[in-house]
C-alpha cells in the first residue's frame, strides 16, 4: 500500500529550481532513504512534504489525501512527523517535557479544561506524562527525562528529537540525517532503533548521507542531484547506477 | 531569612492562613501606619499585578513582545464607562459590564493578533506599539461628529461597582469596623488577582502553555509538533487582553473618571518594566515587579518633602529622580540579574551563560535565534 506519494514537486525559490518534477512513493512498513550529494534538494523535499514550504507545483499526497496545501500541523495530526537536519529541541526544556509537547497533537485539553482542571484534563495530563516517559524508554533516554535538552550529548539529542516526533504517533516518521556526525558504534545503535521503529509499525524516510548505513537498512532508495532524481530502486540496483556513481563522485557517466 | 521561611516551606497549610491574615489585614495596616492615600497606592498595585498578570501571558508564556498593551486596559475602562455613566446614560450593573469589557478587550486581542502573526520580535513590537497609540488617538479624538469618548477631557461620573445593597464607592459601616472606599475595592481586587493569577498558574502547567513555552522556544519545531501556531498565538493575545479589559473595567469604576491620559505609550513600557524587572514568566516574580514599580515611585515623593525639611527648598524634583531611579534599576537588573529579581525555572535557564566548550558546540547546532 502506497503511504506517500510525492508526484512533480517542483519548487522554485526565485529562478533556481530546488527541486524539478520530483517523483517517488514511499510504501508502507518499509524503510525509504532519500541520498544525494550537499545542495541536492533533500531537505527542500521534506520541507515541501512536511508543509514549512509550499511547493510551486506539484502534488503530495498522503494515503490518497493530497496535503501539499496543508499547514505542518494538519500533516502531523494526519500522522506525517519528521526531525530536523539541524536539531530542533526546546533547548530550555527538559527531555521528558520535549516529549510532551509533542503529545499535543493527540490531546485536546481546551483554555476551560486547563483552568478548571477536571477529572478528564487531569487524567489527559497523566497520559501525557506517562507516554513521554515510555517514549523516552523506547529511545534509551529513560534516564535522562530530567536533563535539560541542550545538556544532552549530540547523540542523545538526536535520540530525543525522534521520542519527540513518536509522541505525534506518526505513520510515517520522516528523519533528516539522523546519524549525522556519530560514530560508527553510535550509528550502528541507530540503526537498531529503526528497525524497532519498523517492527513497530511505522514507516520510515531518512535523509542520509552514510551510504554504508542507508545501503544496510533501507528497502528502497532514491537518489536526488541538483534537484532532480536520478535514480531510485533496491539498494544494490542504486549503488551500481552509473548515474548515482557520477553524481556521488564526479566526471561523465 | 532561612530560619524564618523553612518551618513555612514545610507547613504549607500555616504558610498559607499566615499570607491570607496578612492579605486581609494589609489595608489596616497600610491606612494606620501610612495614612489611606496609601491604601490607594495599594489598590494600583493590585491593579497593575492584574495587568501584569495579563500581559506575562503574552509576553512571558508566548513570547510575543506586546508594547501597546495598556490599548486593552484602555479599551476595558472606555466599556466600563460607555455602560455605566450618564454619558449614555447607561447604568447597567458591574457583573454584566465587567465581562463584556473583558470580552470586548479580548476580541480587540484577536484583532491585533490576527494581522500580526508572521511578525516576530522587533517587527511585532513596533506594530503593536502603533495599535496602542491608535487607541490612545481615537479616544482622544472621537468626540466629534458623534460624541464617543468625550475627547481630551474624558469621561466622567463613572458608576462605582455596586454589589447587592453595597457600593464601593462610599465608606462602609459594618459592626463598629470602618471601611473606606479605597479598603472595599483593596478587597475587590485582591480577589481579581487571586482569580488571575489562578488561572494564568493553571494555564502555565497544560497542555496550553506547553503549546506557548515551544512557540515561544522555536516556532517551526512547535508547528512540527502538530501545534496550531497561529490558533495559540492568538489565544494568547485574547487571554492576556482579557485580564487587560478586566483591569480597565476595575480602573474606570475606582477612579470614577478616565481620559487618554491614562492610557499613554508610557504605561504599556511600564507593565512591560514590572514583569521584566520581576522575572518574565514567573507569577511571583511579575506581582513582585508590579507591586515595587508602583510603590517606589510613590514613596520618593517623600524625598521632596525631605529636602524641604532639611534644606529649605526643594533641589532635585522627586519625579526627575523617579526617572533616574527607575533607569539605573533596569540597567543593575540586566547587570546582575538579567532574568528579572524571580525568574521562572525555564527564563533563568535561556538568559545563563553558557560556558565550556562542549555546550557552545551545542548551542551551535540550535539554530532557534534564526
Amino acid at each position: 500500500m502506497t503511504l506517500l506519494s510525492v508526484e512533480n514537486i517542483t519548487k522554485r525559490f526565485g529562478g533556481l529550481a530546488a527541486l524539478e518534477e520530483v517523483s517517488l512513493s514511499v510504501q508502507a512498513g518499509e524503510i525509504y532513504g532519500l541520498i544525494g550529494p550537499n545542495g541536492a534538494g533533500k531537505t527542500t523535499l521534506f520541507n515541501c512534504m512536511t508543509g514549512l514550504y509550499t511547493a510551486t507545483s506539484g502534488v503530495v499526497r498522503l494515503e490518497d489525501v493530497e496535503v501539499q496545501a496543508l499547514k505542518p500541523h494538519q500533516i502531523v495530526k494526519r500522522g506525517f512527523a519528521r526531525t530536523f537536519q539541524n536539531i530542533r529541541l526546546f533547548a530550555n526544556m527538559s527531555a521528558l517535557e520535549n516529549v510532551m509537547v509533542g503529545r499535543h497533537a493527540r490531546t485536546h485539553a481546551s483554555v476551560i479544561g486547563a483552568v478548571l482542571r477536571c477529572r478528564k484534563t487531569r487524567a489527559e495530563e497523566a497520559g501525557i506524562r506517562e507516554r513521554a516517559q515510555e517514549l523516552l524508554r523506547y529511545v534509551g533516554l529513560a534516564n535522562k527525562s530530567r536533563s535539560l535538552a541542550s545538556h544532552l550529548s549530540y547523540g542523545d539529542q538526536r535520540r530525543l528529537e525522534i521520542a519527540r516526533a513518536l509522541a505525534t504517533e506518526p505513520r510515517l516518521l520522516a528523519l533528516d540525517e539522523p546519524v549525522a556526525g556519530m560514530n560508527p558504534n553510535e550509528r550502528g545503535r541507530m540503526g537498531e532503533l529503526f528497525r524497532k521503529l519498523r517492527e513497530g509499525g511505522v514507516t520510515l524516510l531518512l535523509i542520509e548521507h552514510d551510504v554504508k548505513l542507508v545501503m544496510g537498512l533501507c528497502d528502497r532508495v532514491a537518489v536526488l542531484d541538483y534537484g532532480r532524481k536520478i535514480a531510485e530502486g533496491r539498494a544494490e540496483e542504486v549503488r551500481n547506477d552509473p548515474a548515482v556513481i557520477a553524481a556521488y563522485l564526479g566526471g561523465e557517466a | 531569612m532561612n530560619r524564618v521561611l523553612e518551618p513555612l516551606r514545610a507547613r504549607p497549610l500555616l504558610a498559607f492562613a499566615l499570607l491570607a491574615a496578612l492579605l486581609a489585614a494589609l489595608p489596616f495596616l497600610v491606612g494606620a501606619g501610612l495614612g489611606n492615600s496609601w491604601v490607594r497606592v495599594l489598590d494600583f498595585a493590585l491593579l497593575y499585578v492584574l495587568l501584569a498578570i495579563g500581559l506575562n501571558i503574552v509576553v512571558g508564556y508566548a513570547g510575543l513582545l506586546d508594547l501597546g498593551y495598556i490599548a486593552f486596559y484602555a479599551l476595558g475602562a472606555y466599556l466600563y464607562a460607555w455602560l455605566a455613566s450618564p454619558h449614555f446614560g447607561l447604568h447597567l450593573p458591574f457583573w454584566a459590564v465587567l465581562p463584556i469589557g473583558a470580552a470586548f478587550a479580548g476580541l480587540f486581542g484577536v484583532l491585533l493578533g490576527a494581522p500580526t502573526l508572521r511578525l516576530r520580535g522587533d517587527y511585532l513590537a513596533i506594530v503593536t506599539l502603533g495599535f496602542g497609540e491608535i487607541i490612545r488617538i481615537f479616544m482622544n479624538n472621537l468626540n466629534a461628529p458623534f460624541n464617543l469618548t468625550n475627547g481630551p477631557q474624558g469621561m466622567n461620573l463613572i458608576d462605582p461597582v455596586k454589589l447587592g445593597g453595597l457600593s464601593f464607592g462610599k465608606t462602609l459601616h459594618f459592626h463598629g469596623l470602618t471601611l473606606p472606599s479605597t479598603y472595599l475595592y483593596y478587597y475587590l481586587f485582591l480577589a481579581f488577582t487571586l482569580l488571575a493569577m489562578f488561572v494564568a498558574l493553571r494555564l502555565r502547567d497544560s497542555r496550553i502553555g506547553r503549546a506557548w513555552a515551544a512557540i515561544r522556544e522555536d516556532e517551526i519545531a512547535a508547528a512540527a509538533m502538530g501545534i496550531n501556531t497561529r490558533d495559540m498565538k492568538l489565544l494568547a493575545f485574547a487571554m492576556g487582553a482579557t485580564f487587560g479589559g478586566l483591569a480597565g473595567g476595575l480602573f474606570a469604576a475606582f477612579q470614577g473618571f478616565i481620559s487618554p491620559e491614562s492610557f499613554t505609550l508610557w504605561e504599556s513600557i511600564l507593565v512591560l518594566c514590572m514583569i521584566v524587572l520581576g522575572g518574565m514568566g514567573n507569577i511571583p516574580g511579575v506581582i513582585l515587579g508590579a507591586v515595587l514599580l508602583t510603590v517606589i515611585p510613590e514613596a520618593l515623593r517623600y524625598i521632596g518633602d525631605l529636602q524641604r525639611a532639611t534644606l529649605g527648598h526643594v533641589v532635585v524634583d522627586p519625579s526627575d529622580l523617579r526617572m533616574l531611579l527607575f533607569g539605573t534599576a533596569l540597567v543593575a537588573m540586566m547587570l546582575f540579574r538579567p532574568a528579572g529579581l524571580l525568574p521562572s525555572r525555564q527564563r533563568k535557564r535561556e538568559f545563563a551563560a553558557e560556558d565550556g566548550v562542549a555546550a557552545q558546540e551545542q548551542s551551535s547546532l540550535y539554530d532557534t535565534k534564526a
